[in-house]
């Protein structure tokens, strides 16, 4: 459904990823993870187009996007849950949901917001509530929800563990995991290591803006540098 | 019939008659010698009686009646609150608002009605430059621009013999259009860079209408612009060659300048009531909240799809429409308009009553527009030392409500009750 090849980008002369080769298939989850720096969010926004990749391709369903401008590639079935929440905090919850559908009609976003509320329903108590005098954890779930609105086929998570409780971050993982069983595409990109390859079919390993590793969830979370280096065993 | 009835029904007659005694039983007439106290009529007096009467005899036979009455008035006072004021309730405030705002001009000097005339117009400028900086979060210094060129689009187009009516659209699609050339290349600008080129570009304007002398003028602007007419009447005292009719003449009154003043002051109501109205319906869209969204967080509206470019030229060229009518209608009631009339404190005092009104809120502007312009004239006896006090009291202002007069609370959308 998603894929890298040999994609780099820089930022001026730095350069960020180096040749970058990675793949998403239809109703995965495939997580990224990887320390401070290497490279995990640089990758996501490449993929969203700013800054676009400077040498490489990336394909979603076969078509390259690697020179569609940003709010081309987001218009279409992708959606992405940014890094750290950036909800409309002065907005109201639906209204930030309705945001999310700006692109659907009057009748799809009410369908899609029914199904956003079941999904939380802890959002549909908050409905007319400012976004940003939320919790945290219900703003993360927010995000999440504005995402769905657009109806994506592949959902991109940029760290929604980021400043949450460990129990909130349980729940959070519980929705991407029923979000698969909906037939949901996640790319997951973590720092929460131990989590995300739980979750994950597969998952890559980024370092220094390079893929050292790329397995199944389970056996990189027993793989021995993985355990070293993210895990803290 | 106990004894307390008794004395309760002698104490209430009692204190009927001291009351209504004075009012009822006693007249002061003007003599010769000076004023006098009366005795009334006596039909005054029968009314006073036979009132004392229906007193006592009601006190007397039907006080647990009475007494009832008194407890209906507290028992709905207890379960009855006075609702909320809800959108109902508002709509009718803002009935009778425009009400008053419409008897008032006839009750008043002419001065007034100009001024308010000239108030009006800062309101329109001000919720015009609102949905740019205080929706959209775009820092306009150079909104003065657009207000010129609807200006002089008006002042231009009349003297070809247009309409006013006709060329308000105009002149309102010329500064859209101003505003959106401007804004395709400045728009990737953003809070202080995007300030310093609409700033500049308000002063490249006026620098364009003083050099520009054989279309403007130059410095000595454009006079004798036509007045608007009331559907082809004029409101001067004579006919101009070819002309209609003049509004006294047709209405067959005798002719007065006030209504001249008082018709621009209705047209600039109708003006400032159709920028609410129109304000009000983009905020409920998709577009309106869309600019908020940007506002508050550009990076997650690209992540939404949105093209932030594109939203910001909506806000910035629906804002620019708004100075263009405000222009037009200016050049109109003037009469005569010269650069000196774009000047850059323009700019900043419609700024100051967008910040001062509280950014984005519509009551908040208007009430900030109306201060901004009265409170200069009540105060012109201070003479030199009233801009002084102008400033003090901005400062004071962002001291005391930083936040503004009256700071925006956004319409909210309410999810119909599933039935």
């Amino acid at each position: 459904m998603l894929e890298f090849k040999n994609v780099s980008t820089h930022y001026g002369q730095i350069q960020a990823l180096h040749d970058v080769n990675m793949s998403v298939s239809k109703g995965e989850i495939v997580s990224l993870i990887g320390a401070n720096g290497a490279g995990k969010t640089t990758l996501l926004m490449t993929l969203c187009g700013d800054p676009k990749a400077s040498s490489g391709e990336v394909l979603f369903e076969g078509k390259n996007i690697t020179r569609e401008s940003t709010h081309q590639i987001m218009r279409g079935d992708i959606a992405i849950v940014p890094e750290g929440r950036r909800i409309f905090s002065r907005l109201t919850v639906e209204e930030n949901l309705h945001m999310g559908g700006f692109f659907a009609t009057k009748k799809q976003v009410e369908e899609r917001i029914e199904e956003v509320y079941q999904l939380f329903p802890r959002l549909k108590e908050r409905i007319s509530q400012r976004a940003g005098t939320m919790s945290g954890g219900e703003q993360q779930m927010l995000a999440i929800g504005r995402a769905l609105m657009s109806n994506p086929r592949l959902l991109l998570l940029d760290e929604p563990s980021l400043g949450l409780a460990p129990i909130i971050i349980q729940q959070i993982f519980d929705i991407i995991e029923s979000l698969r069983e909906r037939g949901m595409t996640i790319f997951l990109v973590e720092q929460n290591a131990n989590q995300a390859l739980r979750l994950a079919d597969r998952g890559y390993v980024l370092e220094n803006g390079r893929i050292v590793l790329e397995d199944s969830g389970d056996n990189l979370l027993v793989n021995e540098e993985v355990r070293k280096a993210y895990l803290g065993a | 019939m106990s004894k307390q009835v008794i004395v309760n029904a002698l104490i209430s007659a009692v204190t009927f008659l001291v009351l209504a005694g004075w009012l009822l039983g006693i007249s002061m007439q003007a003599e010769p010698g000076g004023v006098q106290l009366v005795f009334a009529e006596p039909s005054h007096l029968h009314w006073l009686w036979g009132g004392m009467a229906a007193v006592f005899f009601g006190q007397l036979f039907f006080p647990s009646q009475v007494d009832k009455l008194r407890h209906v008035a507290q028992a709905k006072k207890q379960r009855f609150k006075l609702p909320a004021m809800d959108r109902k309730g508002s709509n009718l405030v803002a009935c009778f608002v425009l009400a008053g705002a419409i008897i008032w001009p006839f009750m008043v000097s002419r001065g007034s009605v100009d001024l308010a005339t000239l108030t009006l117009i800062y309101v329109m400028l001000g919720l015009g430059l609102n949905v740019v900086v205080g929706l959209a979060g775009l820092l306009d210094l150079g909104y003065v621009g657009f207000y010129a060129v609807g200006a002089y689009s008006y002042a231009l187009l009349a003297a070809e013999g247009w309409g006013f009516w006709t060329c308000l659209p105009i002149a309102g699609a010329m500064a859209a259009l101003f505003g959106f050339l401007l804004g395709f290349p400045v728009l990737r600008l953003r809070g202080d860079y995007l300030a310093i080129v609409t700033l500049g570009f308000g002063e490249i304007i006026r620098l364009l209408l003083n050099n520009l002398t054989e279309l403007t003028g130059g410095p000595n602007g454009i006079s004798g612009i036509a007045k608007p007419t009331l559907f082809g009447l004029e409101f001067n005292r004579k006919l101009k060659d070819g002309g209609f009719d003049t509004f006294h003449n047709f209405f067959d009154i005798s002719y007065n300048s006030q209504y001249k003043v008082i018709f621009l002051y209705l047209m600039a109501l109708l003006l400032v009531v159709l920028t609410i109205i129109v304000i009000n319906r983009l905020l409920r869209m998709p577009i309106g909240r869309a600019w908020e969204a940007l506002r508050e967080d550009e990076i997650a509206c690209r992540s939404l799809g949105l093209s932030p470019t594109v939203v910001k030229l909506s806000a910035f060229t629906i804002g620019a429409a708004f100075a263009g009518f405000a222009g037009s209608f200016f050049a109109a009631r003037q009469g005569f308009i010269s650069p000196e009339s774009f000047t850059f404190i323009e700019s900043a005092i419609i700024l100051a009553i967008v910040v001062l009104g509280g950014m984005g809120s519509q009551i908040g502007v208007i009430l900030a527009a109306i201060m901004m312009t009265v409170l200069p004239e009540l105060a012109r006896e201070f003479n030199e030392y009233r801009m002084l006090m102008f400033g003090l009291m901005m400062v004071f202002m962002m001291i005391w409500r930083p936040q503004g007069l009256l700071p925006m609370s956004r319409p909210h959308m309410q999810l119909k009750q599933e039935a």
